[in-house]
């Protein structure tokens, strides 16, 4: 190696301090890792997880405190210098040229691979086979990244990271695009790699935490509130340290019968960009007052059927009725009059114009109606009652009802979504992953919401990877494996295993696929 | 407190790039900068003459620049108003020569609304194409011009041409000057300024009222700020773009209507002489606001008219603006780029406390960089 890294023994973070204007992001933290240790952080949203390694990385500059490396004093100015000491980062979002290969990606990624006009594929590639093989940690070089799959493309990111001469891995929620198989392959892997290696693993996903940690450290609002040993606790007691209170994400007690079909997709295909059916003859039914969950590995059809639902997407057969009327082929605009509610997979692109202020985005769907509009012109004030109402009563933390929308956190721009489409008390709501990396305390406040509206007779259709989110909320659980229901569950039979199995594709014993 | 010196140091070094980078220009063909903008921004000021020609030059550009805010702001770069300024003159002109003997209440009107109509078709052709084919705006808006180009000239020096041009003229491309019924009234006699200003003064309010006020401007401004999310808010997003592009088409077409009927009164050729590019300088410059077009259209005029004099004055090329004009464009760019970054502005913080503070001594990695290979 052209870089000789020292080995870390001991790393520490000491009173670390960081003042955003108007935020103390983190106050006075102080973490550490030992050799071959795995440090599990874990805090909601916004408790300064990011901050930190920021500043462990060199791309933030502490305010006050200081890292200590094998007990030494040491300051990084930018990433540069985080790499020369052997610690390196994987990003919650992939940090990889899709349209280039492997080999190209680790190479552009370190300056020992390039000279002035030149890059070292073929160091480059050797390096990748030494950390491979060194880790187990199979990829294939010479493939083009947009061709792998999400779960490969973050083994691409491991080995890039590792072909640097990481000793030291800091790993950013990890786990939160992969489906479930993929981040218990990942679980495993890193349990492997940490006899080598010091990992600081950050999530707020508990089971992950417990499963693969051997120390915790809580943060919450920029503080640390534990410290200590990652088997002395258990999940619940986590999540009451990451939020300040009893946790109980609450579950559907199913009490109640639910109502007659109010929605009903038949026979429904659809293709997918690629021109392949991704829906190939999906049939459901969703009856008031239920919700029904879809569990799948994403890529099963998921995203189809929700554009379909919310006419973004061409069918090319099939029928979705809503109460007798059909909305298949109409315009989003009818299909939101009929009495659709909608909750899209992206909150911050789809869900929200994010430049638009919280007000404005509380009328997105609206603001053409008698009640906020006279004229061709926009009723402000009504506007303005609209979300001082809907703020106070879903809780969007905000310092103003005119701040932009795509400055809030997950949480507070589900909220504002979630308010929106309750306020216009649909008769069916189309739910895709409504508590993606959302932290705990949000969560619950969705999922009481999505409750409360079933209690209310809305036909709810939740689509989500988390099997706990589908199994503790769904009266129902449908498994979609390429484009097609496998087998309707009632919640009472529906166990992990199960469900894991009938995900995979694997034909159930009660036969009816 | 640091937020707004950071904002403050980016916008001062924005204004030195640019006047550094026209300093740079004037240099290297051989003149004093110094001496050359205090000629631009000072000479105009010195007579009403000069300043009622800024106000001449500011009302097309105000009229221009709010269509490329509306076209911005909905998510359409258009780049045309050039050639839709050029088919709105032609289009006025054609109907104030045709109908020569009706009352002016009727004819003006009647000319700014067909120069108007006239440019929004020219722009609507480009909505069109990316509404239904995808077709990138700024390629068809720009190829757009050329056509427009075109179809100006030859009608100037064809069909349209003053007949005695042909017959005891120069062959000039120019029509026949319009009807009296059809022009602007001067605000100030013996200058050139026309009422056109106060059209364009009335229009930026209106502007403001279009998009911050009107359903219109909601569903606007939504599908150009996020059209995904638009979309799934059962807004018509294609619909949105054309009828942002004929909005803006139509303002440059009224550019045009309003530049014929005021300042020229024929058509002949070089009437729209850049405007539809200036245009777009000054709404960005502007922020894309009608509120801050106006002082931004000014300042503009301004420099056009700085750089006729200093042409006369100092032998600098008029065309020296243009290099002022992608001066600007660049730092406004870059500044933008500068004041959205976070990281570049956590490192200007630490730059300006570690001024402020005494240095401390400071280990570095070079420190523990012993140990062996991996």
């Amino acid at each position: 190696m052209q870089t000789s890294k020292a080995q870390i023994s001991s790393l520490q973070l000491e009173g670390v301090t960081k003042r955003f204007p108007g935020v103390l992001a983190c106050d006075h933290v102080s973490i550490e890792v030992k050799a071959g240790q795995i440090l599990a952080l874990v805090g909601e949203n916004g408790a300064g997880k990011s901050t930190l390694m920021n500043i462990l990385m060199g791309l933030y500059q502490p305010d006050e405190g200081r890292i200590l490396i094998n007990g030494h004093e040491t300051r990084f100015r930018s990433p540069n210098d985080a790499y020369a000491c052997g610690i390196g980062m994987v990003h919650q979002h992939f940090m990889l040229v899709p349209n280039l290969t492997v080999t190209e990606n680790v190479a552009l990624g370190s300056k020992d691979f390039q000279s002035l006009l030149n890059l070292n594929l073929k160091g480059a590639r050797r390096r990748i086979a030494e950390v491979s093989e060194r880790y187990g940690l199979p990829v294939h070089a010479d493939a083009y990244v947009d061709q792998l799959s999400v779960g490969e493309q973050q083994r691409v990111e491991l080995v890039k990271t590792l072909c640097f001469g990481t000793r030291f891995l800091i790993l950013d929620e990890p786990t939160s695009a992969l489906t479930p198989q993929e981040t218990d392959e990942l679980i495993n892997l890193l349990k492997r790699m940490s006899g080598d290696l010091s990992i600081i693993f950050i999530s707020h996903k508990l089971n992950e935490v417990k499963a693969l940690s051997d120390t915790v450290t809580v943060l919450r609002r920029g503080t640390v509130v534990y410290r200590g040993n990652t088997k002395d606790n258990s999940s619940q007691d986590l999540a009451a340290l990451m939020t300040g209170h009893e946790v109980n994400l609450p579950h559907n007690a199913c009490e109640d019968g639910c109502g007659n079909v109010l929605v009903s997709i038949k026979d429904l295909k659809v293709k997918s960009d690629r021109g392949n059916l991704a829906l190939d003859g999906l049939s459901l039914d969703i009856r008031a007052g239920e919700i029904l969950g879809l569990a799948g590995v994403s890529g099963n059809g998921q995203r189809e059927l929700a554009d379909v639902l919310a006419g973004l997407r061409k069918s090319v057969s099939g029928s979705v009725l809503l109460e007798e009327q059909n909305l298949l082929g109409k315009s989003p605009r009818e299909i939101i009059d009929a009495g659709f509610g909608y909750i899209p997979e992206d909150r911050h692109d789809e869900g929200i114009v994010p430049s638009f202020s919280i007000r404005e985005n509380l009328i997105l769907k609206d603001f053409g109606t008698p009640r906020f509009r006279k004229g061709p012109f926009l009723r402000l004030k009504e506007s303005e009652k609209n979300a001082e109402d809907l703020v106070h009563r879903f809780d969007v933390r905000c310092s103003s009802r005119e701040t932009a929308a795509g400055s809030l956190s997950g949480g507070n721009i589900q909220k504002v979504i979630l308010a929106r489409e309750l306020a216009r008390q649909p008769k069916a709501l189309v739910s895709v992953y409504p508590t993606r990396g959302l932290d705990m305390g949000a969560s619950e406040f969705i999922h009481t919401k999505l409750l409360e509206l079933r209690a209310s007779g809305v036909a709810i259709l939740l689509i989500s990877e988390e099997l706990e989110e589908i199994m503790n909320l769904s009266d129902r659980i449908a498994v979609i494996y390429k484009g097609r229901i496998v087998k309707i569950l009632e919640s009472g039979e529906a166990t992990r295993p199960r469900l894991g199995l009938l995900m995979a594709g694997v034909k159930d014993d009660g036969g009816a696929a | 407190m640091r937020e707004s010196a950071y904002l403050v140091f980016i916008i001062l070094g924005a204004i030195v790039a640019a006047v550094g980078m026209g300093a740079i220009v004037l240099k290297l063909i051989g003149v004093n900068p110094f001496d050359v903008y205090k000629v631009i921004l000072t000479e105009p000021l010195k007579d009403i003459y000069g300043i009622t020609e800024i106000l001449v030059r500011t009302s097309p550009l105000v009229f221009i620049a709010l269509g490329i805010a509306i076209a911005f702001r909905s998510g359409i770069l258009n780049i045309g108003a050039e050639g839709q300024m050029q088919i709105g003159i032609i289009s006025a002109a054609a109907i104030a020569l045709a109908f020569p003997e009706l009352p002016k209440p009727i004819l003006l009107p009647m000319v700014l609304i067909t120069g108007a109509v006239g440019g929004a078709l020219w722009g609507g052709i480009a909505g069109y194409l990316k509404a239904r084919m995808g077709v990138n705006e700024i390629l068809s808006t720009v190829m757009l011009n050329y056509i427009a180009a075109q179809v100006y000239g030859f009608l100037l020096r064809g069909p349209m041409i003053d007949p005695e041009e042909l017959t005891v003229g120069s062959g000039t491309p120019q029509t026949i000057r319009l009807p009296r019924t059809a022009w602007l009234d001067r605000l100030i006699p013996g200058t050139r300024l026309h009422t056109g200003l106060i059209l364009a003064l009335v229009m930026a309010v209106l502007v403001y009222l279009l998009l911050w006020r009107t359903t219109t401007g909601f569903r606007l401004r939504a599908s150009g700020a996020e059209p995904r999310a638009a979309r799934f808010a059962g807004i018509h997003v294609e619909r949105s773009l054309v009828i942002a592009m004929l909005f803006s088409g139509g303002f440059a077409g009224l550019a045009g209507a309003v530049e014929l009927t005021g300042v020229h009164r024929r058509a002949i050729e070089a009437i729209s002489s850049g405007y539809g590019f200036s245009g777009i300088v000054v709404a960005l410059f502007g922020g894309l606001h009608p509120a801050f077009i106006i002082p931004s259209a000014i300042f503009f005029g301004l420099l056009l008219i700085g750089a006729d004099m200093t042409q006369r004055a100092m032998a600098v090329p008029a065309n020296m603006v243009l290099v002022l004009q992608g001066a600007i464009i660049l730092s406004i760019v870059s500044a933008k780029t500068f004041l959205n970054d976070p990281y570049t502005k956590d490192r200007f913080m630490r730059r300006m406390a570690s001024f402020r503070l005494p240095r401390r001594k400071k280990k570095t990695v070079s420190g523990l960089g012993q140990g062996g290979p991996l």
